[in-house]
């Protein structure tokens, strides 16, 4: 996966975690992330299709995602509420959408969010693209932003056509 | 001032039932959809529409066309997290009136809704 993928993604939590939450976040050394390797209990996935394809995801321990839902939505809420889940997804939908507006000349289509509520869960994407896994830092506690995105098949062929061009 | 909320997020139409109530807004309906505004707009004749872009059933953008397709004239905020200049032309060609991108601030959306009424007493 091309690192410069990453910055937008970063870019966005922070964003939005400052807009809407007033909640500054520090992210640490991205790393890849391993098929199956378990997630933290509380996950927001959205698919991204077009002429990036893939999906991201973010993942909180419990605790943190009560923290931030709270603050999000001005109520203290738990896991248990019937909102918790939808403002995990709008939470996931906005950073997914800053973040394909840093992507210039991309025509991008995010999927409307999925929230998965579960400790140990595993998210399994495409084999055949990385995972890289952002973690994050707040006050109210750590979560991490999961970017497994790539270049469409034929975003991919164009810049290959491209390069033999000039060649 | 009624004001139509039109958001498959319950989340974000709490947050702008939020700030409508704040501004003194006191009559709001809410849509989940394209298809729930298309349903509801007719009845509740709202004198003012926050829209998202990307629903399930219907999106915003086809609501907004459908209904100015009827002759609706209520004045139309897009809310979305769709941020791209070739999204915002979209929107106004479909006839939304003013754009705001998510994230956003109360004091953003509060200006905007402001900046959108304010357009319209002068036309």
């Amino acid at each position: 996966m091309d690192a410069s993928y990453v910055t937008p993604f970063v870019n966005s939590v922070t964003n939005v975690f400052e807009t809407m939450l007033q909640l500054p976040v520090t992210s640490g050394e991205p790393s890849l992330k391993s098929q199956g390797e378990p997630s933290f209990d509380v996950s927001g996935i959205i698919g991204m299709s077009g002429d990036l394809e893939g999906a991201i995801v973010l993942s909180f321990p419990i605790t943190t995602a009560e923290r931030v839902v709270s603050l999000f939505t001005g109520t203290e809420t738990s896991h248990t509420d019937d909102d918790f889940a939808d403002a995990v997804g709008e939470l996931v939908n906005m950073v997914s959408g800053g973040a394909k507006a840093q992507f210039p000349g991309k025509q991008v289509n995010i999927s409307c969010p999925s929230v998965v509520i579960g400790k140990d869960h595993q998210v399994f994407g495409r084999k055949d693209v990385l995972c890289i896994c952002i973690p994050c830092q707040t006050d109210v506690g750590d979560f991490n932003v999961e970017v497994s995105v790539r270049k469409s098949a034929s975003q991919a062929a164009m810049g290959n056509n491209q390069q033999a061009g000039a060649a | 001032m009624k004001v139509l909320l039109v958001d498959d997020s319950k989340t974000m139409r709490n947050i702008q039932k939020g700030i409508m109530t704040q501004l003194g807004y006191g009559q709001i309906e809410e849509a989940a959809d394209g298809l729930d505004a298309l349903s509801k707009v007719g009845a509740f004749e709202p004198d003012l529409m926050l829209v998202d872009w990307n629903m399930p059933n219907m999106d915003g953008l086809t609501f907004v066309q459908k209904y100015r397709a009827t002759g609706g004239k209520a004045p139309i905020i897009m809310v979305t997290t769709e941020a791209e200049k070739s999204r915002v032309v979209e929107a106004i060609k479909a006839g939304v009136n003013n754009y705001v991108v998510k994230p956003f601030t109360p004091e953003v959306l509060s200006e905007r809704i402001k900046e959108t009424l304010d357009r319209l007493k002068a036309a």
